[in-house]
């Protein structure tokens, strides 16, 4: 990074469009950067690092929403006001299968992104669509089981605890449901666009969005299901 | 025309130019390596979620503790895909990932913890709802 063979003018011209804002504290004198002393000295970090840290920061507050809802669910686990208990309306068969259809779409998602890195269109989108797949397979399940209740007259409004039960499972519901609706827009640019920076970082975004929803998903089938259908 | 007027991202857009990993992201490694990253995760995964469909299915540890067990998988599970599929490392570059994922981690304890402690302790010393039906006739 040597500007001595420069002149002064396009020196200048060169350190602004590295560093607009000034913020890698760059020794604008001219002289060589000290390296590896913790100053930035390579500029502002790439717009890549930015909006994956950004989209992390949103996602862990989405996750304190959440367990705003495990809270209520933890604190209502036995105001069943006389109606159903949570051990009555398990279905362990069909949590697993959910589980297993989320943790699977979660493995292909990952995979669909060591495909977009090596720039590979074809497995991008084969595994992105089995992600998708997986994911309505999932959604399709919660919806039954829903219905399922809904049928035998436990509703939300039934008592305390189906309060809670319904407003957790169903926020992750919607969250993978929003998930879904991103992927196929994912999709659709991926294939009208191509690899483009900016569709790379959303990539990135939607990939950190659906292993939160897994990460969340563990929360929920372990709290929920499982220690519910203990007691 | 000077390279320098050729191309605005020239120096702070290339695509591979990374000092620091955002979470979710792949550090520049082959392929194979994040097949095999992804494979691991799967494979540590299925093991801590049959371990904890089993435990709940055949109860062949002591009844109290089965509770506790099922939430230490859940959280194991919840490392492993931190580890594997959100790429959080212990790495210089992932500093600012791990703090935070340090300060959700302390509100989320905050908020759940301080939520059934309090209500607990309420639920506890709170009048029997027919006593308190009387007072108020």
């Amino acid at each position: 990074m040597t500007d001595t063979g420069l002149p002064a003018s396009v020196a200048a011209l060169r350190r602004i469009r590295e560093d607009p804002h000034r913020l890698g504290h760059r020794p604008h004198d001219g002289r060589e950067p000290v390296q590896g002393i913790g100053m930035g000295t390579t500029g502002p970090a790439h717009k890549r690092i930015i909006v994956g840290y950004g989209f992390w920061i949103f996602l862990l507050s989405d996750i304190v929403m959440f367990s705003c809802f495990f809270a209520a669910f933890a604190v209502q686990r036995n105001a069943t006001a006389g109606g159903p208990t949570m051990a009555e309306i398990v279905d362990l068969p069909r949590v697993a299968i959910e589980t297993t259809a989320l943790l699977l779409s979660s493995y292909t998602c990952m995979l669909s992104f060591a495909a977009t890195n090596a720039r590979n269109v074809l497995w991008t989108q084969v595994f992105l669509f089995l992600t998708g797949l997986l994911g309505l397979v999932f959604v399709l399940l919660e919806a039954w089981e829903f219905y399922d209740l809904a049928s035998r007259g436990i509703t939300p409004q039934r008592s305390g605890m189906l309060t809670a039960f319904f407003g957790l499972v169903g926020l992750h519901g919607v969250h993978v449901t929003a998930g879904g609706l991103w992927l196929a827009t994912m999709m659709a640019q991926v294939l009208v666009k191509g690899f483009r920076r900016h569709i790379i970082h959303r990539l990135i975004c939607f990939n950190l969005f659906w292993h939160a929803l897994d990460i969340v998903w563990i929360g929920i089938f372990t709290v929920v299901y499982l220690i519910g259908s203990l007691a | 025309m000077t390279h320098l007027d050729s191309d605005p991202d020239r120096f702070t857009a290339t695509l591979d130019d990374r000092e620091d990993h955002a979470p979710g992201d792949e550090p520049r490694e082959a392929a194979g390596h994040w097949v095999r990253n992804a494979n691991t995760g799967l494979a540590f995964s299925i093991v801590l979620t049959a371990a904890a469909f089993a435990l709940t299915i055949w109860p062949v540890v002591y009844g109290p503790a089965i509770p506790v067990a099922l939430v230490v998988l859940a959280i194991g599970q919840m490392g492993v895909h931190l580890v594997f599929f959100l790429h959080i490392t212990t790495g210089p570059d992932n500093t600012n990932n791990v703090l935070a994922l340090a300060f959700g981690i302390l509100v989320v304890f905050l908020i759940v913890v301080g939520s059934i402690w309090i209500m607990d302790h309420l639920s506890y010393n709170m009048m029997p709802m027919d006593q308190t039906m009387q007072m108020q006739r």
